[in-house]
């Protein structure tokens, strides 16, 4: 979407540049690193898969959700081992938080934020955004010059995962460590305490990986191919406008 | 559609497998266990020398503190001590220091006290609140004199985790004379109990639960790591793999 052109309608569509090169980059950066949070990240809640609110929660304290283990299918590594999933996990955290910090304000300065993701004039009048609920219900993608604009329902995914879920799951992450919580003593304060903001985490990992299988679905069902392509090669086609 | 249920899980397993082969690879492993070091450097680097944990209201006190690990070390000698209210007891405090220490739980009691209500937060992820009363760290260091080249305190324990195998911890010297590092022989108004480390135990509150050790025995000033138990300064870092830096 961004450097979208306005190209004139031709009988064959020309690719358009829909993604410049660091929304590419991130892109794919997040998709291992997240990958690897996730996995590593039930790895390490299989060490006490109870959770908690408030400031304290232990064996004896009453958990709001007790979960079972998860299996080794989705757990980094695919054993037990609570050291090797905390390395995996602290070691992709780093990375992925100022992966995150650099692209915010490349979005900011490089006009992302202002050209494709802020909401325009009417878009979040209630019927716009009833329009574009239905429009995604009846899987009307939009085609012809609509295709090159995120519609509001994207928009607000977007802005939801970078601006809030992102940096959330980020600032609970560093409420786990107590030598940040010495640094830093108003953070976990914020999350009202550091069971919540563990709870906080786990609840926002899972929000997270629900965008993931949306953003999934949408992909495939918008045309597998010429999505993926456009978040490779940043060129995209745009789809034939509907007569 | 292409992607089913059980495609996601195959596909999800390979991919964490290739992780696990990865893991193996020496210099990945490397990369792995040295992440320890940024977070180290990041922190120190974010907090002043001397930032204090958050101290807990009474009434925000855990209403049963969780032991964990080891909860009787059982061994005869523990148990001949644990017999007499541990009055044979005695802290040894050792190596680079210029004037060793053997002292006594009244000894340690006529040392100044603090008292905190801090979090302890498991490696595990669970957390508990108490109130520990004990002798900073700092005052008996001071009163051995640490001499030039002690960089590490090392605490062995009384427990034997097996194969002979103490257990033990280490602490830095920017932690251990923290204000808030003590020796702490009470918890919540009583004297610690066996489940919790009596006689003696350490609270190193900017850190993780597995580096407050229990049962101590002797204190120990070291250049360096290499060559106590197995090198890598505690005993779950030698076992495990854990981080020695466990503010993280």
């Amino acid at each position: 979407m961004d450097g979208a052109r306005s190209e004139p309608k031709s009988a064959e569509p020309k690719p358009v540049l829909r993604h410049r090169w660091p929304t590419r980059l991130w892109h794919w950066t997040n998709a291992l690193l997240l990958y690897v949070l996730f996995t590593s990240g039930l790895g390490i809640f299989n060490a006490h898969p109870r959770l908690y609110w408030g400031q304290y929660g232990a064996n004896f304290d009453h958990p709001w959700l007790t979960l079972e283990r998860f299996g080794s299918w989705i757990t980094l590594p695919a054993h037990y081992n609570l050291a090797m999933s905390r390395h995996w996990h602290l070691t992709a955290a780093p990375v992925f938080a100022f992966a995150l910090l650099f692209y915010m304000l490349w979005s900011l300065f490089g006009r992302h934020l202002g050209r494709d993701l802020a909401f325009r004039r009417g878009e979040l009048a209630p019927r716009h955004v009833w329009q574009d609920v239905r429009d995604h219900a009846r899987l009307r993608f939009p085609t012809g010059e609509a295709a090159l604009r995120y519609n509001v329902l994207q928009k607000a995914s977007y802005i939801g995962v970078i601006f809030v879920a992102l940096p959330l799951i980020i600032l609970t992450g560093l409420t786990m460590s107590p030598g940040m919580n010495a640094a830093w003593p108003w953070l976990v304060e914020l999350f009202g305490g550091r069971q919540s903001a563990r709870s906080i985490h786990f609840i926002t990992a899972f929000a997270l990986a629900a965008f993931f299988l949306v953003h999934m679905l949408m992909v495939i069902l918008a045309g597998p191919l010429n999505e993926v392509r456009s978040m490779i090669t940043g060129r995209y086609k745009v789809p034939e406008a509907r007569s | 559609m292409i992607l089913n249920r059980r495609t996601l899980i195959v596909g999800a397993a390979a991919t964490l497998a290739g992780c696990d082969r990865l893991a193996k690879n020496e210099t990945v492993r490397e990369a792995l266990f040295s992440a320890e070091n940024f977070h180290r450097w990041a922190q120190r680097s974010l907090m002043a020398r001397d930032a204090l944990v958050h101290e807990f209201r009474p009434d925000q006190i855990s209403p049963f503190f969780r032991p964990n690990g080891t909860a009787n070390p059982n061994t005869p000698e523990y148990k001949a001590l644990w017999r007499t209210g541990f009055a044979d007891w005695r802290l040894q405090v050792g190596g680079l220091v210029e004037r060793p220490l053997s002292l006594s739980l009244a000894q340690l009691h006529a040392f100044p006290h603090r008292e905190q209500i801090t979090r302890h937060d498991c490696v595990e992820g669970w957390s508990a609140i108490g109130k520990w009363r004990g002798v900073p760290l700092k005052r008996v260091l001071d009163a051995a004199r640490l001499r030039d080249g002690a960089r590490y305190i090392v605490l062995h324990c009384a427990d034997d985790m097996g194969g002979g195998n103490g257990y033990y911890e280490s602490i830095d010297r920017v932690d251990a004379f923290h204000p808030q590092t003590i020796l702490a022989f009470a918890l919540n108004d009583q004297p610690l109990r066996v489940a919790n480390g009596a006689p003696l135990r350490l609270r190193v509150e900017r850190q993780l639960g597995y580096k407050q050790a229990k049962y101590l025995m002797r204190i120990e000033a070291v250049t360096s790591l290499d060559g106590i138990g197995g090198g890598k300064g505690g005993f779950w870092e030698d076992h495990a793999g854990y981080d020695w830096y466990a503010g993280i």
